[in-house]
C-alpha cells in the first residue's frame, strides 16, 4: 500500500495539486477569492441543471402545451387549458362528476394509499426497530431477514405476493386448511387496497427500520441508567427517552417513506394493475398511462397532472418540515 | 523465422482489412415481438439473405409487445428507432413509415399481391405509398375445448347449427363447466379489439354518418350489457379484465383445460399447438351471431420500414426479400400464420405440421374471412382505432367493478375519444 510519504505517492499528489493549481489561480484571479465557492459548485450544479431542472421546466411548458406532437416547438400553446381541465369538476368530492375522472380516482386512492402505507411503515418499523435493538437470539439473522426484501426488485416482490394472493395461490390454501373459504383477494374492491398496502410495507419496511435502529443506537445508554435509577419501568423509558430523541429519526423516516408513497406505481401496476377497475391506480399510474399508453399520447396532461403532484408533495415535504421544526423547537 | 514474419504481415494486413470491410456493411435493426415462433422463423430466413448479400447484416431486437405499443412511437416521434419494425397499430403510426415505392423492383408486385392491405398503412389521401407487408393476417374467433364437452355429454352449439347465438355460447359453457367443476366457462382477450367483434355482431355501427367514431347505438350497448353482466355472475373469467392493466390474455388457462370457451383469435394457433398439442380437442368455431352479423375482427401484424432509416434501399431489398412469395409461403407454412398476401392465398399454404387440430383451427379462421362485416374492415382501416378499442376496454373493466353504470361507462368511452380526437385535430 503506498503511504503519504512514499516517494511515488508524493510526486503524483504533487502533480495534481500543481495542475490543479494551474487552472484554478487564474480563475480566482478573474473572479476573486469571495465568488471561487461558485467554481468549486459548478459541476454539480451543471449536472443538476441538465438531469433535473431542465427536465422540469420542460415539463412545466409541457403542461401549457396541447396536441400530440413530441417535439416542443410543434405543440401549440394552451396556457393553463391542462390544469382547466384537470379541475373541471361539478364536485370535488365526486370523481365522476369531473372532466378527467380518472385523475380525482388516483388522488383519492394516492391519499388513502399514503394514509394508510406511511402509518404501517412508520408503526411496524418503529416496533420491529425496538425488538431488533434489543439482546434477543439471534438478532444478526432477524436483523438480515427484515432487510432482504429491499433488496428484490419491485416486479419480483409483486409476482410473488400475486402468487400468493391468487384464487389458487397459498393464502387461499392455508385459509382452506383452517376451514376458511377462499376468496378473490385481489378481486374485492376492499380488500385490494389493503393487500397493496401490505405488500409495499413488507417490502420496504426493511429500509426504514435499518434507519430506525441506527437511531436507536445513537441514544447514550447514560440515559437509560438513569431512568432506572429514577425507578422509570419500560413504557416510561420509550416514552420519556427512545421517543423524543428518536424523533429526528423518526421525522426523517416519515419524509421519505411519505414522497416513496406518493410516488409509487411499480408495486401496484405488477400486482393489481390499478385494478379492480381504478380501485388501486394511484395518480403516477395516471400520468403514466395518460402520457404513454394511450394510442393517442396527451403530454400536455400529463405533464400537468404531475406538476400537481410534484407541488402537492412539495406542500406536503414543507408541512412536513415545518412541524418537525416546531416540536424541535418546543 | 521468414514463416513467422509471412504470418505476421498477412494478419496486419487482415486487420487493417477488416475496418474497411465492416465500413462496407450496412447493419439494419428490426424491432420484433413474437406470439409464438416467428423470431425463430425470421432469424433462419435472415440468415440465408445474408448469405447471398454479405454486404448487408439484419438484427432482431426481441422485444415485448407491450414495448411495441408504448415505446416504439415514442422512438419514431423523437426521429430514433430502428430501420423496421413489427407492428400491429398499422394506421396509427403511418406518419412514420418509409415508402418504400422508389426503391421497389416492382412495386405492381406489392399492389397486386398486398393490395387491401396496403391502405391500413396509409393516412389520410395517401393512397399509393407501400410501406411494408403483412406478416399475418389475423381473424378473432373463438376457441372451444371440444373435450370438456364430450366429457359433461352436452352437444356443442356449433355441431348443430350455422349460426350460434353469444347467449347460446354462454348457456352451453355454463352447462360444461357447471357439470364437470371447470372454473372458467369463457374468457375474453382483455382488449376492445377482440370485443368489436361481438359488438359488431349484436349490431354495432361505430362510426356516425360523418365517419367519427361512435359507440352511442343500441347494438354496443346490447353487447356491452352482456359482457359486464357475464362478469359478474361469474360465466366470463372474473379475474382477466377487472384485475390487469392492458393487454390480458388466458392461454394458459385454455391450455391447462381451465376454461371452456375462450375468444381471442387465430395468432393462437401456432401457440396452441405447442403448448396443448393433442393433449385434448381443441377447436376453433364460427364466431357467435347477433342482428349484426356473425363477424369478428380482421387484423394482423405487419413488417415496416421505418423513414427514418439511413439506409433506405437496403430496407427495401431486406423487404422484397422476405415478402417475396416464396420466403413468406414459409414463413407462414412455419409459424402456423394465415398469409395477407393474394398469390398465396391462391395458391394455399401447406402448413408445417402433422397436428390435424391445427389444421382445422386454420381452415376454420381462413372460413371466417368471408362472413367478416364491412364495418369490421372499416374499423380496422381507422388510423385511431386503438383509441376507440382503449377506452372501450378500460371503461367496460369500470362498469364490471361498479365504479360506473353501464350507461356512464359507454358515455365516458364517447368522451374520452373525442376528446382524444380533438388533441389530434387541434
Amino acid at each position: 500500500m503506498l503511504g503519504l510519504f512514499d516517494p511515488v505517492a508524493r510526486s503524483f499528489l504533487l502533480l495534481l495539486v500543481t495542475a490543479v493549481d494551474r487552472v484554478l489561480t487564474p480563475i480566482q484571479r478573474r473572479v476573486g477569492i469571495d465568488r471561487m465557492g461558485y467554481i468549486f459548485v459548478l459541476p454539480n450544479l451543471l449536472i443538476f441543471g441538465i438531469f433535473v431542472l431542465f427536465p422540469m421546466l420542460l415539463n412545466f411548458y409541457y403542461a401549457m402545451t396541447g396536441g400530440t406532437k413530441l417535439f416542443p416547438a410543434d405543440r401549440p400553446f394552451v396556457g393553463l387549458g391542462n390544469f382547466e381541465n384537470l379541475f373541471d369538476c361539478e364536485d370535488f368530492l365526486s370523481p365522476n362528476s369531473c372532466q378527467e375522472d380518472l385523475f380525482w380516482r388516483g388522488i383519492f386512492n394516492t391519499i388513502q394509499y399514503v394514509i394508510l402505507q406511511v402509518s404501517g411503515i412508520v408503526l411496524f418499523s418503529l416496533a420491529t426497530a425496538l425488538v431488533l435493538n434489543r439482546r434477543i437470539v439471534a438478532r444478526g439473522f432477524f436483523r438480515s431477514v427484515f432487510f432482504y426484501p429491499v433488496l428484490l426488485s419491485p416486479v419480483v416482490v409483486a409476482l410473488i405476493w400475486k402468487w400468493v394472493l391468487q384464487h389458487e395461490g397459498v393464502l387461499n390454501a392455508i385459509v382452506e386448511i383452517f376451514g376458511g373459504e377462499s376468496r378473490r383477494w385481489l378481486l374485492d374492491t376492499n380488500w385490494a387496497m389493503f393487500w397493496v398496502v401490505f405488500v409495499s410495507v413488507w417490502a420496504l419496511m426493511g429500509f426504514y427500520t435499518l434507519i430506525l435502529l441506527a437511531g436507536l443506537q445513537s441514544i447514550p445508554p447514560e440515559l437509560y441508567e438513569a431512568s432506572s435509577i429514577d425507578g422509570a419501568n419500560t413504557w416510561q423509558d420509550f416514552r420519556f427517552v427512545t421517543l423524543p430523541l428518536l424523533m429526528p429519526t423518526m421525522f426523517v423516516v416519515l419524509v421519505l417513506s411519505l414522497i416513496r408513497a406518493v410516488q409509487m406505481f411499480d408495486h401496484i401496476f405488477v400486482l393489481t394493475g390499478g385494478g379492480p377497475g381504478t380501485r388501486t391506480q394511484l395518480m403516477v399510474q395516471y400520468i403514466y398511462t395518460t402520457g404513454f399508453s394511450n394510442q393517442i399520447q396527451l403530454f400536455g396532461l400529463s405533464a400537468a397532472a404531475s406538476m400537481v403532484l410534484g407541488i402537492s408533495l412539495l406542500i406536503l415535504t414543507l408541512l412536513q418540515l415545518r412541524v418537525g421544526n416546531q416540536s424541535s423547537l418546543a | 523465422m521468414r514463416k513467422v514474419l509471412a504470418y505476421l504481415v498477412i494478419l496486419v494486413l487482415l486487420a487493417s482489412a477488416l475496418p474497411a470491410m465492416a465500413q462496407d456493411m450496412t447493419e439494419l435493426r428490426i424491432r420484433w415481438y413474437n406470439d409464438g415462433n416467428e423470431g425463430e422463423v425470421l432469424r433462419d430466413l435472415l440468415d440465408r439473405f445474408e448469405a447471398d448479400n454479405p454486404d448487408i447484416s439484419v438484427e432482431i431486437d426481441t422485444v415485448p409487445y407491450s414495448a411495441i405499443l408504448e415505446n416504439l412511437p415514442l422512438d419514431l416521434a423523437a426521429g430514433e428507432g430502428p430501420d423496421m419494425a413489427r407492428v400491429t397499430d398499422l394506421g396509427g403510426l403511418a406518419q412514420y413509415y418509409l415508402d418504400m415505392t422508389p426503391y421497389l423492383s416492382d412495386p405492381a408486385y406489392w399492389e397486386d399481391n398486398f393490395g387491401p392491405f396496403l391502405n391500413w398503412k396509409r393516412l389520410g389521401d395517401d393512397d399509393s405509398s407501400i410501406p411494408g407487408f403483412m406478416t399475418q393476417l389475423t381473424i378473432t374467433g373463438p376457441f372451444i375445448n371440444r373435450t370438456l364437452f364430450e366429457q359433461a355429454g352436452i352437444d356443442v352449439p356449433s355441431d348443430m347449427s350455422d349460426s350460434v347465438t353469444w347467449e347460446e355460447w354462454a348457456a352451453a359453457s355454463i352447462a360444461v363447466a357447471e357439470t364437470l367443476e371447470i372454473p372458467y366457462p369463457m374468457a375474453m382477450d382483455r382488449s376492445g379489439h377482440r370485443f368489436a367483434g361481438p359488438a359488431i355482431s349484436m349490431g354495432a355501427q361505430y362510426f356516425d354518418d360523418m365517419g367519427h367514431p361512435t359507440v352511442m347505438d343500441e347494438g354496443f350497448r346490447n353487447m356491452a350489457e352482456l359482457f359486464v353482466n357475464w362478469h359478474l355472475d361469474g360465466t366470463m373469467h372474473p379475474e382477466m379484465w377487472p384485475l390487469s392493466e392492458g393487454y390480458a390474455g388466458a392461454n394458459e388457462e385454455f391450455a391447462n383445460a381451465e376454461l371452456v370457451f375462450y375468444m381471442s383469435g387465430s395468432w393462437q394457433v401456432g401457440q396452441f399447438s405447442e403448448q396443448i398439442g393433442d393433449a385434448f380437442d381443441w377447436q376453433t368455431v364460427p364466431n357467435p351471431c347477433g342482428p349484426g352479423g356473425c363477424t369478428g375482427m380482421p387484423g394482423g401484424a405487419a413488417l415496416v420500414g421505418i423513414g427514418a432509416t439511413e439506409h433506405p434501399e437496403e430496407v427495401t431489398r431486406v423487404m422484397e426479400y422476405l415478402a417475396s412469395q416464396e420466403v413468406l409461403g414459409e414463413f407462414a407454412a412455419r409459424t402456423l400464420f394465415i398469409p395477407a398476401h393474394a398469390g398465396l392465398s391462391a395458391s394455399g399454404v401447406d402448413f408445417d405440421t402433422d397436428l390435424q387440430l391445427a389444421k382445422d383451427s386454420l381452415g376454420v379462421f381462413v372460413g371466417q374471412v368471408g362472413t367478416l362485416e364491412q364495418t369490421a374492415f372499416d374499423l380496422q382501416a381507422y388510423a385511431y382505432n386503438r383509441n376507440v378499442f382503449n377506452a372501450t376496454r378500460d371503461r367496460l373493466t369500470q362498469a364490471m367493478v361498479g365504479e360506473l353504470t353501464l350507461d356512464e361507462a359507454i358515455e365516458r368511452i364517447q368522451d374520452d375519444v373525442d376528446t382524444a380526437l380533438a388533441e389530434v385535430s387541434g
